[in-house]
C-alpha cells in the first residue's frame, strides 16, 4: 500500500511549521511520528497534498519539572515518556500508560503531541491526560493559547485545534503521591484497548478517564462525585458509563463495553485507592 | 529511483524528488526519492536489501523492523525522507564477512525459525533489546518482541534463541 503523492517540507521550529502550514492551506498536514498519519495515508483514508514534517523540531522533545506540573514537549516520543525518571516520580500514571501504547516500535516513533492532536477516542493518552486534568499548549499564527484537556476533544478525530495551530506542550499536574491504576483491556499485547480506564485517587478525590467509550475520551465525573460522597470503589464504579456513549464494533457490543467500563473502573479504583 | 512507484501511481502529481542520504549498515547511500516512498521500499527495491521483509504492510507484524538510530522501527510506516541524514541497520548488517552474529547463531542453534519470514524483524528487535539490556528475563524478551508476529514457531524457540544470544554476547564481552 502506497500513499497518494504529496509534497514534503521540513520545519526546523514550531514558528516555521506554523508559517508553512499557513502557506499551504487546508490540504497540508503536520507529520510528527507518522504512526497514525502514514497508516491512514497508505489506506488512502487521508490524502494531504503537502506534509509539513515537524519530526525534527528537537527542541520540542523534553520533559521538564514546572513546579506544580510536568511540562512535556509535543514531539516527545512515547518511549521517552515511558522511561522518564521525572514522570516516574511525579506522574507515574502517564509514564505507565505510555508504556502500553501499541508495541515497542510504535512507541519509538509515535509522539505524545501526535497522539493527542489525532483525537482518537481509542488512544490511551487522551483519556489519561484528561483524567489527570492536563492543559495543552497550542501555538498558531496569532500566538499561544492554553486549552484544558476537558475542552479539547470535540468528536471522532476532532479537536479544538485550528488547522494552522500546532500542539507544542502538554502540562500535567504532579500527582503528589496519589494512588493510580491503568487498566487496558485488549486481546493481544500490542492491540488498542477495547476499553481502557486511567484512574488516580487521593483520599476522597479522584480522576477517572475512559478509553474507547464514546466519540471522544470520557471523563467519568459521576464516579468522582460518588467517591467524593463516600461511596466504595464497587459502588462508584456502577456509575462508570454515565457520561459515556459507546459504539459497537467487531470487538464488543455496547452492553459489553459498558460492562467492561464498570469492571475496569472498579479494579482501577481498588488499586488506586486501596 | 524516481520510478519505483510508476506502475502503481494512481494520482500522478508533479512532485519534485528529494535527495536523501542514509547511512545503511555503516555505508553512506544516497537516492533521489518521491516523498511518499516508504523506507521499506527504498531498502528493498532501491538498495536491493531484501532481507527486510514486508508482511502485513499495516504496522502490525514487525517483519519490516530495522534499527533507526539504534531504535527498532517498522520501516513500512516510515517515509524514506524521514530517514534522511539518519543511521539505519538492517539484517544484512548483522553478520560479518566471516561469521554469523550471535543472534543469528542463536536462531540457528535453538531452531528459532521455520519459514523465516518474521526472522529478520525478530533479530533486529532482539538486537535493540540486547544492546539496552544484556541479561533480559524471558518476560522482558517477550515484551520486547511484542511488536513482532510469528505465524510458525509459537515463539518458544524465538525466546530461547534470544536467551542463547544474550549468554554468548555476555560471555564474549566479559
Ligand atoms: C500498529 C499501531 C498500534 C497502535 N496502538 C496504539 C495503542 O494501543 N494506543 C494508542 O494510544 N495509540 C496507538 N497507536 C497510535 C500511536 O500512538 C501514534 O503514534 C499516535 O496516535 C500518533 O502520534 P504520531 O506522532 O505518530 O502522529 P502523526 O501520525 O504524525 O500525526 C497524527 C495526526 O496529528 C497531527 N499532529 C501531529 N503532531 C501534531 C502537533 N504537534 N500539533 C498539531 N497536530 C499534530 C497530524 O497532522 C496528524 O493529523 C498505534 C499505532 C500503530 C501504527
Ligand atoms: S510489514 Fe511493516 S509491520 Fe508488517
Ligand atoms: S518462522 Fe514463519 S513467521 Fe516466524
Amino acid at each position: 500500500m502506497i500513499p497518494a503523492a504529496f509534497d514534503y517540507v521540513r520545519a526546523g521550529s514550531a514558528a516555521e511549521a506554523i508559517q508553512l502550514i499557513g502557506q499551504y492551506g487546508d490540504e497540508a498536514k503536520f507529520l510528527a511520528g507518522g504512526h497514525s498519519l502514514v497508516p491512514a495515508m497508505k489506506l488512502r483514508l487521508a490524502q494531504p497534498t503537502v506534509l509539513v514534517d515537524i519530526g525534527r523540531v528537537s527542541d520540542l522533545s523534553y520533559i521538564r519539572d514546572g513546579g506544580d506540573h510536568i511540562a512535556i514537549g509535543a514531539l516527545t516520543r512515547h518511549m521517552d515518556v515511558e522511561k522518564s525518571p521525572v514522570l516516574a516520580e511525579h506522574v507515574p500514571l502517564l509514564a505507565h500508560a505510555a508504556g502500553h501504547v501499541g508495541d515497542p516500535q510504535v512507541r519509538h516513533r509515535g509522539t505524545i503531541g501526535g497522539s493527542l492532536a489525532h483525537a482518537d477516542p481509542a488512544s490511551d493518552l487522551p483519556a489519561t491526560t484528561l483524567a489527570l486534568g492536563a492543559t495543552y499548549v497550542a501555538e498558531g499564527p496569532n500566538g499561544t493559547r492554553e486549552i484544558a484537556a476537558a475542552d479539547f476533544y470535540q468528536g471522532y478525530f476532532t479537536s479544538a485545534l485550528a488547522p494552522d495551530e500546532m500542539l507544542t506542550e502538554i502540562r500535567v499536574p504532579k500527582m503528589g503521591g496519589a494512588g493510580w491504576s491503568f487498566q487496558k483491556f485488549n486481546r493481544r499485547a500490542q492491540d488498542w484497548a477495547i476499553v481502557g480506564v486511567a484512574a488516580w485517587q487521593r483520599g476522597s478525590e479522584c480522576g477517572v478517564g475512559l478509553v474507547n467509550m464514546a466519540s471522544t475520551p470520557v471523563l467519568a465525573s459521576s464516579v468522582a462525585a460518588a467517591i467524593a460522597g463516600g461511596a466504595s470503589a464497587a459502588e462508584a464504579a456502577e456509575a462508570a458509563a454515565s457520561e459515556a456513549d459507546p459504539q459497537a464494533d467487531l470487538n464488543a457490543s455496547v452492553e459489553y463495553r459498558v460492562h467492561l467500563a464498570k469492571v475496569l473502573t472498579r479494579r482501577a479504583l481498588e488499586a488506586a485507592g486501596g | 529511483m524516481t520510478s519505483l512507484y510508476e506502475e502503481v501511481s494512481v494520482t500522478p502529481v508533479d512532485v519534485p524528488v528529494r535527495r536523501v542520504t542514509i547511512t545503511v549498515n555503516g555505508e553512506r547511500r544516497a537516492a533521489d526519492v518521491e516523498p511518499r516512498l516508504l523506507l521499506a521500499h527504498l531498502l528493498r527495491q532501491g538498495f536491493g536489501l531484501t532481507g527486510t521483509h514486508t508482511g502485513c504492510d499495516t504496522t502490525n507484524c514487525g517483519a519490516c523492523t530495522v534499527l533507526f538510530d539504534g531504535r527498532p522501527v517498522k520501516s513500512c510506516t516510515m517515509l524514506a525522507v524521514q530517514a534522511d541524514g539518519h543511521d539505519v541497520q538492517t539484517v544484512e548488517g548483522l553478520a560479518s564477512a566471516s561469521e554469523l552474529h550471535p543472534i543469528q547463531e542463536g536462531f540457528k542453534e535453538e531452531h528459532g525459525l521455520q519459514c523465516g519470514y518474521c526472522t529478520p524483524g525478530m533479530m533486529m528487535a532482539a538486537k535493540a533489546l540486547l544492546e539496552e539490556n544484556p541479561d533480559p528475563s524471558e518476560d522482558e524478551i517477550r515484551w520486547a518482541l511484542s511488536g513482532n508476529l510469528c505465524r510458525c514457531t509459537g515463539y518458544q524457540n524465538i525466546v530461547k534463541a534470544v536467551l542463547w544470544a544474550a549468554d554468548k554476547l555476555r560471555a564474549s564481552a566479559g
